[in-house]
């Protein structure tokens, strides 16, 4: 796994998949949601301070390659999900810039895209589509998909007699069938029982050594640091460290 | 998710889509969302799409007694119920439109939130909707019409047609314009309620063009009253419809086709504003929901 920086000859594979420069993002707290509690606002901004900023990351950078995972570790706060919303394009940065080579999946949250009303093979359909898929290439995968998430009785159920655990195990199997070059993955590794943990696992490092690039964001140091080469430890917005992920583990085990 | 059609090897930033035109990309998505949102809609429904012919022809029914037949409007109009329902459904189409793809953004929150997808998605996806549901109104419309001896003439279709794509357009962008300021305001809500009131009755469904003439002249205020994009769609939908149901001495409005060529650029300007509104505010969406 290459873990330096670029060199200065770049071929075309060498090219990273993502790139990270000075990136910031603050957030206004205690939004006004009606132009009533803004135009009193208006009128009070002398008396209360009118702005509560809060700076969520602050010159942030790094690269990821082909077939890297890196691991985004800190505690509650860090800004590690806010990164990982950035990457995916969902929020939009305030300084600096991210670029990404290539198709992303973010499993930012399985199952987003889920509709209690619908059945499960209903889901598998939209949930691929809004993932990038098209109806060709779900039909191919359908039976993958199916036979991955150990749910084929109930795939014409509608979703909201489902269990937590079925949920989850088809909103997993479809998004690790999707076939991007980026996978975001956030905390959604404690998908089901510790059989069906295992499977997911196992299919992360199948993508890995697929050549996909991966970020991680998980609080099971445990797992991260089996899975994953390479950690970016943050605190409070800002990069602490970024090397093996043994090191950065231990590090945030200090910390606590 | 972002789907990037660009080569491998070029970068992009994500989350920077090319607004509707990405949309059109990604036109099976919004078939799939378009029939998730008619499931959801008449879930548990026994009648289920059923409803979208019940509710115009009882809104046809009160309104063809309370100002057809109270009100004497059948005396002055001929074939009044044709008369009435053709400019009913064109402005049921638009509500339905125009109020559903305000509450796309925040109704879809979940996605929104947690996936990056084109989201002028979900506006489009409010207009297919709304279109599943004015086609059974038009299918009545077409026969209620064909029972008083319906005989249009080719330009009468075309501008039916062309009614429709104003309508269509003028809908999108208002959609979009509410859609992305819905988010930051919720007030947009309420405000959208009243333009649909005003546009309502301010186009001519209730009562003919030559009313507004009589009242109003034919100077400023008459031109003002037919800037209203809906007006022209009305007085389209009016000729499509009606007119090849009476004897042809029913005045015509004046310039009826240029007019509505006119509120179709209006319409389109509608939809150049929201547009660029909608991706100014669309980076912000994900932290305001």
């Amino acid at each position: 796994m290459n873990m330096t920086s670029p060199t200065a000859t770049q071929t075309q594979t060498d090219l990273p998949r993502i790139v990270v420069s000075e990136l910031g993002k603050t957030f206004v707290l205690n939004h006004t949601h009606t132009l009533k509690d803004r135009i009193v606002k208006m009128f009070r901004r002398s008396a209360t301070p009118s702005k509560n900023v809060f700076t969520a990351l602050k010159d942030v950078g790094f690269e990821v390659r082909d077939g890297e995972a890196v691991a985004l570790l800190g505690l509650n706060g860090s800004g590690k999900s806010t990164l990982l919303k950035l990457i995916s394009g969902v929020m939009a940065p305030d300084q600096g810039e991210i670029l990404v080579r290539g198709k992303i999946a973010g499993l930012i949250e399985v199952g987003a895209g889920f509709h209690p009303d619908l059945t499960g093979r209903e889901n598998v359909f939209l949930n691929a589509a809004i993932l990038g898929m098209s109806e060709e290439q779900t039909k191919a995968k359908f039976d993958e998909i199916v036979e991955f998430s150990e749910i084929a009785d109930f795939i014409d159920t509608e979703v909201k007699f489902y269990s937590s655990g079925m949920f989850l195990r088809l909103a997993f199997a479809v998004a690790v069938h999707t076939d991007p070059d980026i996978f975001l993955v956030d905390e959604i590794l404690a998908v089901g029982d510790e059989p069906f943990q295992k499977k997911c696992l196992a299919r992360i490092r199948e993508l890995k050594a697929s050549g996909k690039a991966l970020v991680i964001v998980s609080h099971d140091l445990d797992m991260v640091s089996k899975l994953c080469d390479r950690a970016i430890l943050l605190r409070h917005g800002v990069v602490v460290s970024d090397g093996p992920s043994a090191e950065a583990v231990a590090a945030l085990r200090g910390e606590n | 998710m972002t789907t990037v059609s660009a080569g491998d090897d070029v970068f992009v930033r994500p989350g920077r889509g090319a607004g509707l035109v990405d949309v059109f990309r990604r036109r099976y998505l919004v078939k799939l969302l378009v029939r998730k949102e008619l499931r959801v809609r008449y879930r548990g429904s026994v009648l289920g799409l059923l409803w979208s012919y019940v509710k115009p022809a009882v809104q046809f029914l009160v309104f063809y007694f309370a100002v057809g037949v109270f009100l004497k409007m059948n005396d002055s109009v001929e074939n009044f119920s044709v008369y009435l329902f053709s400019g009913i459904v064109a402005v049921n189409f638009f509500s339905e439109a125009f109020g559903n793809a305000t509450r796309s953004i925040v109704g879809n929150s979940a996605l929104v939130k947690k996936i990056y997808l084109p989201r002028e998605l979900f506006p489009v996806s409010s207009l297919w909707v709304a279109m599943v549901h004015f086609f059974p109104q038009l299918l009545v419309l077409l026969v209620g019409a064909a029972i008083v001896g319906w005989r249009p003439t080719p330009m009468q279709l075309a501008g039916a047609v062309l009614g429709m794509v104003i309508i269509m357009v003028f809908a999108l962008g208002l959609g979009l314009l509410f859609g992305a300021v819905n988010v930051l305001f919720r007030d947009a809500e309420n405000i959208v309620d009243l333009i649909l009131m005003v546009v309502t009755w301010l186009s001519p469904v209730l009562y003919q063009w030559t009313n507004v003439t009589d009242a109003l002249g034919d100077g400023l205020a008459w031109r003002i009253y037919q800037a209203n994009p809906m007006t022209a769609a009305v007085n389209l939908f009016h000729w499509g419809f009606w007119y090849g149901t009476t004897d042809g001495t029913a005045p015509l409005p004046p310039d009826l086709l240029v007019m509505g060529l006119v509120s179709l650029g209006i319409a389109v300007a509608f939809l150049v504003v929201g547009q660029v509104v909608f991706r100014r505010l669309d980076g912000r969406f994900a932290q305001e929901l």
